[in-house]
């Protein structure tokens, strides 16, 4: 479905997907809510942001994609780059960004629309593909979701029939969609029972294949299961970032090893 | 109406042993027991019980007190009417005869009258409600959002004569000289039948445009609410897909809120039909259908305020009952219709 692949290696299908962050601080009207991150998120990775609630973590997650910028007082300084390009630059196009750049939310939200009109709703206002085209897509999204098999049948039913963790992968599959570098998730499991949270791990398991997953947790043990790296945010700074082995074991800041072990938080 | 469920009340004791339990642990002469324990307990539980039944009897003597109105109006008018609508038949719906000297009556212009009137109400006043209130929901800065909805809101309070007296002296002027002429000639619509003829001023599109004037604000109140309704999860979720604030607007915002827009649009339709005052003032008041929106007409509403204290034979009392009559059978068929449309809407969407 995505574009044609140059690369000879099947394992990294593309290159893109780099982000890095230098100096980067927000504020919400007068409180500053992010303070001078500087953090590399490798390409076909997973880094999990983890953190007591309100440190910032979904204020900085919310920034790379720039979904932030639309509450009104929002403001920041320092730069992100997406493969390179500053994506706060003037003249970069925000609608582009968020196609490269998908995001999943906390509480999953699908359109009240089908379930084939929720996963074409971004091909539909951005590529515009012709519908056997669309079909095409729609497919291969709903299967790297892993929810093709069990909404093959009736894909025109309403999404709002499905439970919980269908519609949280129909959100993922709906975001992936758009064939992005980057896939953010805000939490995506917290609102879901055991075993629809094992299916989404598994997924960002599959998907790290393909794309840089950045993703939001108050689950540790989600975060050591599933990340590659890890990075602790407490009070809107970045306290420690590393390999998510290392940072667990061995912490080498007091602060993250006082909140791994459950001292605070 | 909901019911209070069993749970609510406190379970009596039922065996035996709970009801000898406080004998027992009190040691006290049974006697006292009697007295101070479940037994003293138990008339005071089926007080309750009796609370209960009658405070549920009283809720829903409240609660069918309202159909119960609306079931005697029906009659009641039916009633009054039925001598006319005996007497003339199915003519009475399509004969535009209307002659109280001879006791001759059909109501057909009024109820198209009446019809058209609410449909060009429509036409003009829901774009432009719907406009406002996405402005004011999605676009407005904060500071000038509670300004606007308060005169928004305010539109809404005027009383409908102001509003008939103001198209009197500065719509119909308009209306005569300016967007008549504007539509038959300069836009040449008078080629068709609807927009040809002479521009008198008082006119079925007259009464259209301030039937629209008084029905905007509740669309757009009821819209402006519904949009801000919206969660904000569903806009964020079209915007995080690439989504232009517009594209979010209409292809996420609007769809989720269409069913409460809708019911604005048939709160505006109820109040359309019905009104009285303003229309009157407006619509010239002359029994006639014609093609030309240009032409003097009549309504359902006006008819009956202009004749009835006017009216000296029973028949022609009879004849403008038998109108308010369809009146009320068309408001509620409307009204059925449209509420009907809203719960498939619903139900589409929400399923």
């Amino acid at each position: 479905m995505s574009a044609p692949v140059t690369s000879p290696d099947a394992g990294a299908l593309r290159q893109g997907g780099t982000i890095d962050v230098e100096q980067f601080s927000f504020w919400y009207g007068k409180t500053q809510a992010l303070f001078d991150i500087d953090l590399a998120i490798a390409p076909r990775e997973v880094t999990a942001l983890i953190g007591p609630s309100g440190c910032g973590k979904s204020t900085f997650l919310r920034s790379i994609n720039r979904l932030n910028e639309l509450i009104p007082g929002a403001r920041r300084t320092g730069v992100i780059r997406l493969d390179g390009e500053d994506i706060y630059q003037k003249g970069m196009d925000v609608v582009t960004l968020r196609q490269r750049v998908g995001m999943v939310f906390q509480r999953w939200n699908p359109f009240p629309k089908s379930i084939y009109d929720n996963v074409a709703y971004g091909p539909r206002i951005n590529a515009r593909p012709r519908p056997a085209d669309l079909d095409v897509i729609v497919e291969s999204s709903l299967r790297r979701a892993a929810l093709w098999d069990e909404v093959k049948d009736r894909l025109g039913a309403s999404a709002l029939a499905l439970s919980g963790g269908q519609q949280q992968r129909l959100c993922i599959a709906r975001a992936l969609a758009n064939d992005p570098e980057v896939l953010l998730l805000d939490e995506p499991a917290s609102a879901l029972d055991p075993i629809a949270t094992q299916k989404v791990e598994e997924l960002v398991y599959e998907l790290k294949r393909e794309l840089t997953i950045v993703i939001v947790t108050h689950n540790l043990q989600q975060a050591a299961r599933i990340s590659d790296r890890t990075a602790f945010f407490y009070l809107g700074k970045l306290i420690e970032v590393g390999g998510t082995q290392r940072l667990f074991t061995s912490p080498s800041e007091e602060r993250t090893e006082a909140y791994i072990t459950g001292r605070f938080g | 109406m909901t019911f209070p469920s069993p749970d609510s009340t406190p379970p009596r004791p039922s065996t035996p042993e709970a009801r000898a339990f406080p004998t027992i642990s009190l040691g006290l002469p049974s006697t006292a027991a009697t007295r101070q324990g479940p037994a003293r307990r138990m008339p005071s539980i089926e007080g309750s019980v009796l609370a209960d039944r009658i405070y549920r009897l009283a809720l829903l003597f409240f609660a069918l007190c309202v159909p119960a109105l609306l079931l005697l109006i029906f009659i009641e008018v039916g009633r009054a009417g039925w001598p006319a609508l005996h007497e003339f038949g199915f003519r009475f719906l399509t004969s535009s005869t209307w002659d109280p000297v001879k006791g001759d009556f059909g109501a057909a212009p009024a109820i198209v009258g009446t019809l058209l009137t609410s449909f060009i109400a429509l036409v003009i006043a829901t774009p432009l409600a719907l406009g406002a209130a996405i402005f004011l929901s999605e676009f407005s800065p904060s500071w000038l959002r509670q300004p606007v909805s308060f005169f928004i809101d305010l539109l809404a309070a005027v009383p409908s004569v102001v509003y008939g007296l103001w198209a009197v002296f500065f719509l119909l002027p308009l209306m005569r000289t300016g967007v008549m002429p504007f539509l038959r000639d300069t836009l040449h619509l008078g080629a068709t039948p609807f927009f040809s003829g002479p521009a008198y001023g008082p006119s079925v599109l007259s009464a259209g445009m301030i039937l629209a004037i008084m029905i905007l604000p509740y669309i757009a109140a009821v819209s402006r609410e519904v949009l801000l309704a919206v969660p904000r999860a569903q806009r964020e979720a079209a915007l995080a897909l690439g989504a232009t604030r517009w594209e979010a607007i209409t292809g996420a915002v609007i769809p989720y809120a269409r069913t409460g827009i809708l019911g604005g649009v048939i709160l505006g339709l109820g109040r359309a039909l019905g009104e009285t005052m303003a229309v009157t003032m407006v619509i010239g008041n002359r029994h006639e259908i014609s093609a030309s929106l240009f032409a003097p007409g009549y309504t359902m509403a006006s008819l009956i305020a202009n004749e009835f204290s006017e009216a000296t034979t029973d028949i022609h009392i009879s004849a403008l009952m038998a109108v308010g009559f369809v009146l009320f059978v068309i408001t509620l068929v409307v009204n059925g219709i449209a509420r009907w449309m809203v719960s498939r809407m619903g139900a589409e969407v929400h399923a």
